[in-house]
């Protein structure tokens, strides 16, 4: 499927260039990794480890102007069930969650299978930022920017067989650094699943930051996934497999319970859980709810994947 | 909505029911003046810790829960009143059951403010839309429901005037407890630890009523 893809910003939504410049300023600046990566040095000495500034970000796809969450907030009130049940349990069980080294295995219906250690990996990828809306199944939402880079690149370059027609991935799966596992709260390790052509969207990136710096272990490091029309859940951290596969897979929380998490999740304000009242959205920070956008607000980009097909019934 | 006129009256007047201490020695009023106290303490905590480090990421979430736990938690203790005063030297403990139990309604009036204000704006359809859609919204509901009249009623004059239906009706407190319990049981995710520490003091609490019946 093509790659090329013309999003279609509308002009006020996306950062002056003035101000994005000066981003980076502060960011060369306070890392002065910039100059490293100029010089040819290799811009990935040691990204696992946490609240690294980021080199060589460049601007991707701002798909909305609205205020971004405190990055305190981002990063203390967390689902991330291997670091714990309450919202402020990652941030404080971060230290368990070791993420140097990191590989990543590539399996199931590709061409060139294997375990890739993540610097080699990430190696061939130029990073951007992504100001993504970040909606979750419990009625929440933040807007985040993730450092990131297209996922569908990704997987090209491993060469996905023409049978292959979903995307499996798996969190790494150690009960010593992620000691929530010790607990059966959900048939570990975490699963997540994306049909080909979601995966292959340009909207849909892998992340290896956030807020300019590496991802904080917490929200998911050192690679996670990002699918910002689909309900947080399906955003899955800290990822050691991603596999092709024919059958669409099991995914963590539609097994646990099928009737309330759907496969597909995606963010639809029509569609009540039986828990949360999907159609308004209390965003971080602010006192009154909102009303939660049809594909969290990524319709114009992604409704046309679902046509034809019940999204009552296919949730 | 709930009628908070009648509810203040009513926990005015339990509170400002004079105790009659047996030797006379005690100030009377003693008990009522701390009483009042004491049921503020876990809001006036909310306060304090609001003003000084804040709720969290998510206060509306943090409020509400902390209300909810609160109304459940006065719920149950008003629930071991019964089992507690069969103890020896712990007859007195009966004095404190209005009070606990307004308290649980007191917090349940307030859980359920938030949930209507912050959650709905006070939109009375959104909520009755609300209400009837998500059954554990239902639950808690109904639970807050069974609450009222007990409130209401739990003044001197209204045990007067209801004589012996009196403590038929305040037994609504049982399925009040059993909806309360299933209304957290059945809101929360995964991390089910608490609702069923609930869930099993209740059932020690109802169980012991059964065993004490079968054998008195």
């Amino acid at each position: 499927m093509p790659f090329r893809w013309n999003p279609e910003i509308r002009p006020d939504e996306i950062t002056p260039e003035a101000l994005f410049r000066q981003r980076r300023q502060i960011m060369r600046a306070a890392a002065g990794l910039g100059a490293g990566a100029l010089l040819g040095l290799d811009p990935w000495p040691s990204l696992a480890a946490e609240g690294k500034e980021l080199p060589d970000v460049r601007l991707g796809v701002v798909t909305t102007n609205e205020k971004e969450t405190p990055f305190l907030s981002a990063t203390t009130y967390n689902n991330f069930y291997e670091l714990g049940l309450g919202k402020e349990d990652p941030a404080k069980m971060a230290g368990h969650l070791v993420v140097d080294p990191w590989g990543v295995t590539l399996d199931g219906a590709v061409g060139r299978p294997g375990r890739v250690p993540l610097e080699e990996l990430l190696r061939p990828h130029s990073l951007e930022e992504r100001v993504y809306r970040l909606r979750c199944v419990e009625g929440w939402s933040m807007v985040i920017p993730w450092v990131g880079f297209s996922l569908g690149e990704l997987l090209k370059r491993f060469e996905p067989a023409g049978s292959a027609r979903f995307v499996a991935f798996e969190t790494l799966h150690d009960p010593e650094r992620l000691p929530g596992q010790s607990r059966d709260i959900l048939a570990w390790p975490y699963r997540e699943g994306l049909r080909l052509d979601e995966a292959m969207h340009p909207l849909t990136i892998l992340a290896v930051g956030m807020y300019g710096k590496s991802l904080p272990n917490q929200n998911g490091a050192p690679l996670r996934l990002v699918v910002p029309w689909k309900y947080g859940f399906k955003s899955i951290k800290s990822i050691v497999r991603i596999t092709l596969t024919e059958e669409q897979p099991v995914t963590s929380w539609n097994a646990h319970a099928p009737e309330e998490y759907g496969f597909y999740a995606n963010v639809n304000p029509e569609v009540p859980h039986p828990r949360w009242d999907q159609n308004k959205e209390r965003r971080i920070g602010k006192l009154w709810r909102q009303d939660t956008l049809m594909f969290n607000g990524y319709g114009e980009q992604v409704a046309r994947l679902y046509e034809g097909m019940d999204l009552a019934r296919l949730f | 909505m709930p009628e908070p006129p009648t509810f203040f009256l009513a926990h005015a007047t339990a509170m400002t029911t004079p105790h009659i201490n047996p030797k006379g020695r005690l100030q009377p009023r003693l008990m009522p003046r701390l009483s009042w106290m004491i049921g503020l303490v876990p809001l006036v905590w909310l306060v304090v810790r609001f003003l000084d480090v804040g709720l969290g990421v998510n206060p509306v979430e943090a409020v509400m829960r902390f209300l909810g736990d609160w109304a459940l938690w006065w719920l149950l203790a008003t629930l071991a009143v019964s089992p507690a005063r069969r103890l020896p030297g712990c007859g007195w403990v009966i004095r404190w059951r209005r009070f606990l139990g307004l308290n649980a309604f007191f917090y349940a009036m307030l859980h359920l403010a938030v949930y209507a204000v912050l959650d709905h704006a006070l939109d009375g359809a959104s909520i009755w839309k609300d209400l009837l859609k998500r059954p554990y919204m239902t639950l808690g509901f109904a639970a807050w429901v069974l609450l009222l009249p007990l409130a209401i009623t739990s003044t001197r004059g209204w045990m007067v005037r209801l004589g012996g239906h009196w403590s038929r009706l305040h037994r609504l407190i049982y399925p009040a407890a059993l909806l309360a319990v299933a209304h957290h049981f059945w809101m929360v995710k995964a991390d089910l630890r608490l609702p069923l520490a609930h869930a099993v003091l209740l059932a020690l609490l109802l169980g012991w009523r059964l065993v004490a019946r079968a054998f008195a």
